[in-house]
Parts: C-alpha cells; structure tokens; sequence
C-alpha cells in the first residue's frame, strides 16, 4: 500500500524521500515559495512555505514526507503569516517595482499578488546596498537581494562553478562574489549561466534584455504564480506555458 | 441630492498620475457624481477639507507640509486611503532616501549641469524638505491601500463602488499591480 500525507483534507501520495513540497507540486498541490527550486537542495529560509503539520510549523521545502501527516496549508492564519513574510522582505529591500526591470516576471511580485498584498504594512528600512554593474552582461543590484541562495546554489551544482556566497549576518548579511577584487567581472560568471537567470527577484539581473517584453505582458501579468509554478515543475504538463515564460527561462545566447 | 458621500483628494510627495488615471474612468464620473461631491481636490481648488467621508491620498511624504496636508486630511475624513506605489512605499522621490539631502540640494541648485545662477532655496514661503521620504502609513492610520503606478481606473471604480454600495472593498487578482 502507497504512503499518504493529507494536505488540507486531501489525500496525496508520496515516495519515501520526498518532502510535503515535493509530494505537493506532485500532486497539483501549491504552497507559496520564494527559495525553493526542485531541482536544487531544499535551503528554507523564505519561510513562505510554512505549513503545519501535526499541529507545528514547520518549511514544506524541508520538512520530510511522512506516512499519515496531517499538513494544513491554506488556512487563513497561514495565508495571513505569508502576507506579513511578504511585506517583511519587501521593507527588507528596496523593492520599488515601478522601476525595476524585472517587474511583471518577478516571483516576489507575484508571491504578494497571489496573497492579495495591497500594503506593507511595515515602517520601511530602505537600506542602503551597493550596485554591481562591473560585468560586461549581467547587473547586481543588492536592494532587492532576499537573501534565497537560489544563485549560489545554481552556480555550485550547476553551473560548477561557485561564483555567490552569503556572507555578514542580520543587517549587514549580503551577496559576495569569489573574486580578488570582489567585483563581479572578476568571476568566471557568464551570461549563459543558470546562476544568472535563476534570481526570483529583480537583484540579478541581465543586461540589455530588461525590457525585451513589454510591462504589461509579462508572465505575472496575466497569470498566477501558482499556475506558473505548477506548469513550470511539470505537474500539470497540460498547461501550456505562456510564450513570456519562455523568454524568461531560455538561456540567453549572448551576442549582440 | 442631498447628503451626497464627500471626497477629498490630494497629491503629496506625487506626480498627479493617480488623479490622471482616476479621471480614466471617463463617462463613468457622471454616475460618480450623482452620489458623490468633492470636497478639497485639485478637481476644486478647496483649500481645506472638511467632514469628509473619503480622503484619497497620492504620494508620499516629502517635506513639512505634506505631514500638515496628511493630518488634515486624517483629522477630517472617515475613511483614507493611500493611492498608488509612492503613497505606499515613498516610490520614485523615495530613491533620494540613500542620498543625503545636502547632497541632493547641492546637485539639484548648485553643482549641477547646465545649473544658472547657483543658489539653493531658502524662500521662507517653501516648506522644509524632510531627511527622508516616507509611506504615508507611517505617518497617519491608512484604513486601504490601492496599489499601482498609478493604479487603473478600474480600480478606483472597483474600491469607490463597493464602498458606495456598502460592501467592503477588495480588489481581485487582475487589479493588484505594483507597476
């Protein structure tokens, strides 16, 4: 007999080894998440994908499958701690999407549409954070870093080359670059790396292609992020991914 | 008709692109007008807003009276609403945050390019610019915010109409952007 989880009263099966957030995307299931990527190992640390399981929170992208789990997702108290991690990351930062290139393919962005986030409820901290535009084809900017380790993962275990570390804790924590200089040009970073492209948000970002597709066709603009996610890890290979989404994921292929 | 709602609008810290994509809801003010009156708003020239039950606010908070225009404003309508990206988050004129403002008045007024007769202002009808440029939540209580820059028409429609009719205002997901 199959191993089940029930999230929110929905019977799931699952394969020893995965996690709530693998037996979730298997399933249709979607559970916000911002540092998460099948294809990489799990970090939990956006914490939007808290769920409770059992009675406890715990990070779906973490927390293993195990037979007979009672996990609750979608409940309001949840919904509403997502909003307000939501609102958090983006006082964090400087998150102002009226001027960032990577507005409507942004999953920040389109975590807070999903949560109906209309405010931020918080004071803003605005810090200040540099700008790394040294690298001939891709841009820097720390404002809008949230700290996912999405890039230093990709570039460790696939790109093999480990070009991002974290380094500095609390209000000094931010993005490094393995290079004497510390300058970005200096690293073996290329444009056609999945380092560079696997930001959720605006932070890296690559040159000369911010507005390739225009602000209102873009993939949030016109889909959810839970419709997004769940066609992109391949659980609903009926849905069609929009033409939008393509330009996002495909590698650029550098050359003027 | 008698007690129609009371509106008040105004821009702080903004570009008026708010008001402009309010007015965006075209044929639709006539039906506005017959339940609503506007009370102090660029759209009357009134000066000062009294007993209001509607105060849509545009922009953030950049100098000393923008902080007078938002109590009032807070003092003197029911319901205040912050209207667009820079009444929620500071927006465009909140990017001079990372820059101190003796620096910003001496690029604007003395060490600029093509700047003429170099002197600062210091006219004493000019409000004092603050350190900083804020959210107006973090100034007055807020009770809704409607995002976008500027937000469409069909929000405004969408958050004055429910609110007209009694409902509590929401807005569905094709009406929540930040751009």
């Amino acid at each position: 007999m199959s191993k089940t989880i029930t999230i929110d009263g929905k019977i799931i099966p699952f394969e020893e080894g995965q996690t709530i957030m693998d037996a979730a995307m298997a399933a249709g299931i979607y559970i916000p998440h911002l540092c998460h990527q099948p294809e990489f190992t799990p970090h939990g640390s956006c914490k939007l994908c808290t769920v409770k399981v059992n009675g406890r929170n715990c990070s779906a992208c973490t927390f293993p499958a195990m037979d007979g789990q009672d996990v609750l997702s979608e409940t309001e108290e949840l919904i509403d701690d997502r909003r307000k991690i939501t609102q958090m990351l983006f006082v964090e930062g400087n998150h102002l999407c009226p001027g960032c290139e990577k507005t409507g393919n942004c999953q920040l962005q389109a975590v807070g549409y999903h949560l109906n986030m209309l405010d931020n409820h918080f004071p803003l901290f605005y810090p200040d954070r540099e700008i790394d535009a040294s690298h001939p084809d891709v841009m820097i900017d720390q404002s809008r870093c949230i700290f996912c380790t999405l890039c230093v993962r990709a570039s460790q275990q696939k790109d093999g080359k480990n070009v991002f570390a974290i380094s500095g804790r609390g209000i000094n924590k931010h993005l490094i670059f393995n290079a004497e200089s510390g300058l970005l040009k200096d690293t073996a970073l290329e444009a056609t790396d999945q380092a560079a492209h696997i930001c959720p948000t605006g932070a890296i970002l690559i040159k000369r292609t911010g507005y390739q597709v225009p602000i209102g066709e873009r993939i949030y603009d016109h889909k959810q992020i839970d419709q997004v996610s769940l066609a992109s890890s391949g659980s609903r290979p009926d849905e069609a991914l929009p033409p939008s989404l393509a330009v996002e994921t495909e590698h650029v292929k550098h050359g003027e | 008709m008698a007690n129609k709602i009371r509106v008040a609008t105004t821009s702080l810290a903004g570009c008026f692109g708010c008001h402009m994509s309010f007015l965006d809801i075209d044929e639709r003010m006539l039906q506005l007008v017959e339940v609503v009156e506007f009370d102090r708003s660029p759209l009357t020239d009134i000066e000062h807003c009294t007993n209001c039950d509607i105060g849509l606010i545009e922009g953030g908070v950049c100098n000393s009276e923008n902080v007078h225009v938002l109590r009032e404003f807070r003092n003197n309508c029911k319901i205040l609403v912050a209207v667009g990206a820079c009444a929620i988050n500071g927006g465009l004129p909140a990017l001079r945050n990372h820059i101190p403002l003796e620096e910003c008045l001496n690029e604007a007024y003395l060490d600029g390019i093509g700047v003429e007769n170099p002197q600062i202002p210091s006219d004493i009808e000019l409000p004092l610019l603050l350190n900083q440029v804020h959210p107006i939540h973090e100034v007055v209580k807020i009770d809704y915010f409607l995002p976008g820059c500027p937000p469409s028409a069909d929000v405004f429609w969408k958050f004055l109409t429910d609110l007209i009719e009694g409902r509590e205002p929401s807005l569905p997901y094709e009406l929540v952007h930040y751009d």
